[in-house]
């Protein structure tokens, strides 16, 4: 018998009490009514110690400090508008090496979890594939409020399984000493988001 | 390899539940092995100081989700009917899997899993891989493994690493070196990691610092990793890994062969499932409202990651635990660790007093059983059944009362079943109940008071044999002078 069939096997005797069907309970909350999600969004990325900026506007300031920078093959224009470093497309693919050569690199994203401060990368329009938001030290991603949901619910269902994912919350962290929390081991010591789309900002889209 | 994984399921067609070998059985009693753990007072301090800040951090953010018991319910819930339908779902996700581009095999002990994954990294031309942590590959002692087929296997988890260089192993299921503290790591670190600076402190942001310039091209340059999954979705054949430092990230998305090794009862039917699972894990087990980095990868995606992936499904001892409808709700287990933080004997023990790698309340029924009660009856005893272990417990897992059920499983001793069978008739009876209080009052009375004078309270530290037995790891009262019954009919 092959390992496969003799564990199914095993695992079909080992049934032979025959449970009963299980009724799952979804009383747990599905979508979020609370109004200020962008607020909430805001709270939980800096208590992760992300920097959150407001508006589109503010990224001329923040990628002039940037020499080299990352950027997936289907950025928009705008974003990149008045950038006068070296824009690294990642076309043909920027090799590890080469990633690890830059200083930042700049993505969109999926969606943005309100409750826990989650980003969420899916492969999809100005994202990238995953080695892109991984090796470059400093990830700059832009976030739409329209790409803003209040629960985890909410937003899984917007996400397709196939696609590789990345869920991002604040930089990278460790606690194994002494549990006490550090920014910044291996992926990208620095976060920064930049939420456009407020209503209170008219150069948001 | 220190302690071979016992092969039980021998390569017959045999279909009944087999027991699992690897590094999940304690190799001497728990009371022998906790007894130096408990004298360290630098472990304990140690480990006080962790465990109690973390469950300050998980009760903090526990309280602020308003239907954590909806989630609860709902974890244990969809757990109960995974159970159920366990190889159908397996079924459901090898195909999903497979037509995703990840080839799926099936390893029924530690030993073939380990097998499994020698022949996929020699296969890929690798001598060495990177490790994302993983309670899997620890339970079937794969480092051991690779190395004896002379391949170099890289911790890359920060704790994991910690362990690795001290030579150690680990001593909890989400903080492996939870029983260091921060000097004992810079002294770890500065005896095996020649690339650490001279003058390294012990500031934990320079400890991390000098990890991540060690590790560096390792990540770079790696054409093997090595991961568990926290998550296996039948539905769609993805995987999932969490995790905080992006040491997972590298190991997923870098190297161009990934080989998973997963329990088989890791599964969830759907997709949407993450949306209870994601919210318990975090928060029960680091006490954040969402770990850093979540990882998922369903198969192969062209031009994305590794175009090599492999799962592994490993047995090792779970249908043997499924076998027990008592017992069975154990598969629940998602490895939050929240339990081995509330533990009072986890707090003093430590958890290589434990002897497998699933420490704590969560170890004390998981090892017995994937190992068979017998071979590891002290386990089910490392307990105090004080219940905060359930009380915590994300997906609802009853663990006192599966402890109960397993100690009635473990071997007795003559002597113990013999007092049993006494007591048992005694206290069938309230006349002999009382005669007996009475009678054990009268014979204890003046050793009663004799040791009050000696030691100011009425213990005994040694009784003669076959209560010996008892008296090793507790401290026997004696009846006081005055039943309350007695009390209360003077008052």
């Amino acid at each position: 018998m092959t390992a496969r069939d003799e564990i199914l096997a095993r695992l079909r005797t080992a049934l032979a009490d025959n449970p009963p069907p299980v009724e799952v309970p979804r009383q747990y909350r599905q979508v979020d009514d609370r109004p200020d999600l962008v607020e909430i969004l805001i709270d939980r990325l800096e208590d992760y110690r992300a920097v959150v900026h407001r508006g589109l506007g503010a990224l001329p300031a923040l990628l002039a400090k940037v020499g080299r920078l990352a950027v997936p093959t289907d950025i928009p224009a705008e974003w990149l508008a008045g950038y006068t470093g070296q824009v690294h497309r990642d076309a043909p693919p920027l090799s590890s090496a080469d990633l690890d050569g830059l200083d930042a690199v700049l993505t969109g994203c999926a969606v943005a979890v309100a409750d826990t401060g989650t980003i969420i990368l899916d492969a999809g329009p100005a994202q990238g594939r995953r080695a892109l938001t991984l090796v470059p030290d400093r990830h700059i991603c832009v976030v739409r409020s329209d790409q803003v949901v209040g629960l985890l619910p909410e937003a899984l269902t917007r996400l397709d399984p196939r696609t590789p994912q990345t869920w991002i919350s604040g930089p990278s962290a460790t606690s194994d000493i002494e549990l006490n929390r550090v920014e910044g081991v291996h992926g990208p010591r620095r976060l920064e988001v930049v939420l456009v789309g407020l209503d209170d900002d008219p150069r948001g889209r | 390899m220190n302690r071979p994984g016992v092969d039980r399921s021998g390569t017959g067609a045999s279909a009944a539940p087999a027991t699992g070998g690897g590094r999940i059985r304690t190799p001497l009693p728990f009371p022998t092995a906790a007894a130096p753990a408990v004298a360290d007072t630098q472990l304990r301090a140690n480990l006080h100081r962790a465990t109690r800040t973390i469950r300050g951090k998980r009760a903090r953010v526990v309280d602020e989700v308003p239907d954590w018991e909806a989630l609860r319910d709902a974890g244990a819930a969809i757990k109960a009917d995974v159970q159920r339908r366990l190889p159908e779902l397996l079924e459901q996700f090898e195909a999903s899997a497979t037509a995703a581009g990840a080839t799926v095999h099936w390893a029924r002990d530690a030993a073939e899993a380990c097998r499994i994954v020698v022949e996929l990294t020699r296969a890929a031309g690798a001598d060495e891989v990177v490790k994302v942590k993983s309670m899997a590959t620890q339970e079937i002692e794969l480092n051991e493994a690779l190395e004896a087929a002379g391949i170099a296997a890289y911790e890359t988890d920060l704790a994991e690493l910690i362990v690795q260089l001290g030579d150690d192993t680990p001593s909890h299921i989400l903080v492996p070196a939870i029983h260091y503290n921060r000097a004992q790591i810079r002294e770890i670190f500065h005896r095996r990691m020649p690339d650490a600076p001279a003058d390294l402190s012990d500031e934990p942001s320079a400890l991390a610092e000098a990890a991540r310039a060690h590790l560096r091209r390792r990540f770079l340059s790696a054409r093997v990793a090595v991961s568990g999954a926290n998550f296996a979705i039948a539905d769609t054949g993805t995987l999932v890994v969490v995790e905080s430092e992006g040491n997972g990230r590298m190991c997923l998305t870098l190297p161009e062969t990934l080989i998973s090794v997963v329990g088989v009862e890791k599964l969830l039917p759907t997709f949407t499932d993450l949306e209870v699972f994601l919210q318990l894990l975090p928060r029960s087990s680091t006490g954040e409202r969402m770990n850093p980095y979540t990882s998922m990868w369903t198969g192969v995606t062209p031009g994305d990651g590794p175009q090599s992936v492999h799962v592994v499904l490993v047995d090792n001892g779970r249908s043997a635990v499924l076998a027990d409808p008592v017992g069975r709700p154990t598969l629940s287990c998602i490895r939050c660790s929240a339990c081995l933080n509330v533990c009072p004997v986890y707090e003093r023990a430590g958890g290589h007093a434990y002897g497998s790698v699933y420490p704590g309340p969560i170890g004390a029924i998981l090892s017995p059983q994937l190992t068979g009660v017998a071979d590891n009856a002290s386990l089910p005893y490392a307990s105090t059944l004080c219940g905060a272990c359930y009380d915590v417990c994300p997906v609802k897992i009853n663990i006192p009362e599966i402890l109960v059920h397993l100690r009635q499983q473990a071997p007795h001793p003559l002597a113990e079943r013999a007092t049993m069978r006494v007591l048992s008739w005694v206290m069938r009876s309230p006349r002999r109940w009382a005669a007996a209080l009475r009678l054990a009052r009268a014979g204890a009375g003046p050793l009663g008071a004799y040791r009050e004078r000696r030691t100011g309270a009425r213990t005994l530290r040694r009784l003669p044999w076959p209560a010996s037995a008892w008296t090793r790891s507790r401290d026997l009262p004696l009846p006081a002078p005055q039943t309350f019954r007695e009390w209360w009919d003077q008052q």
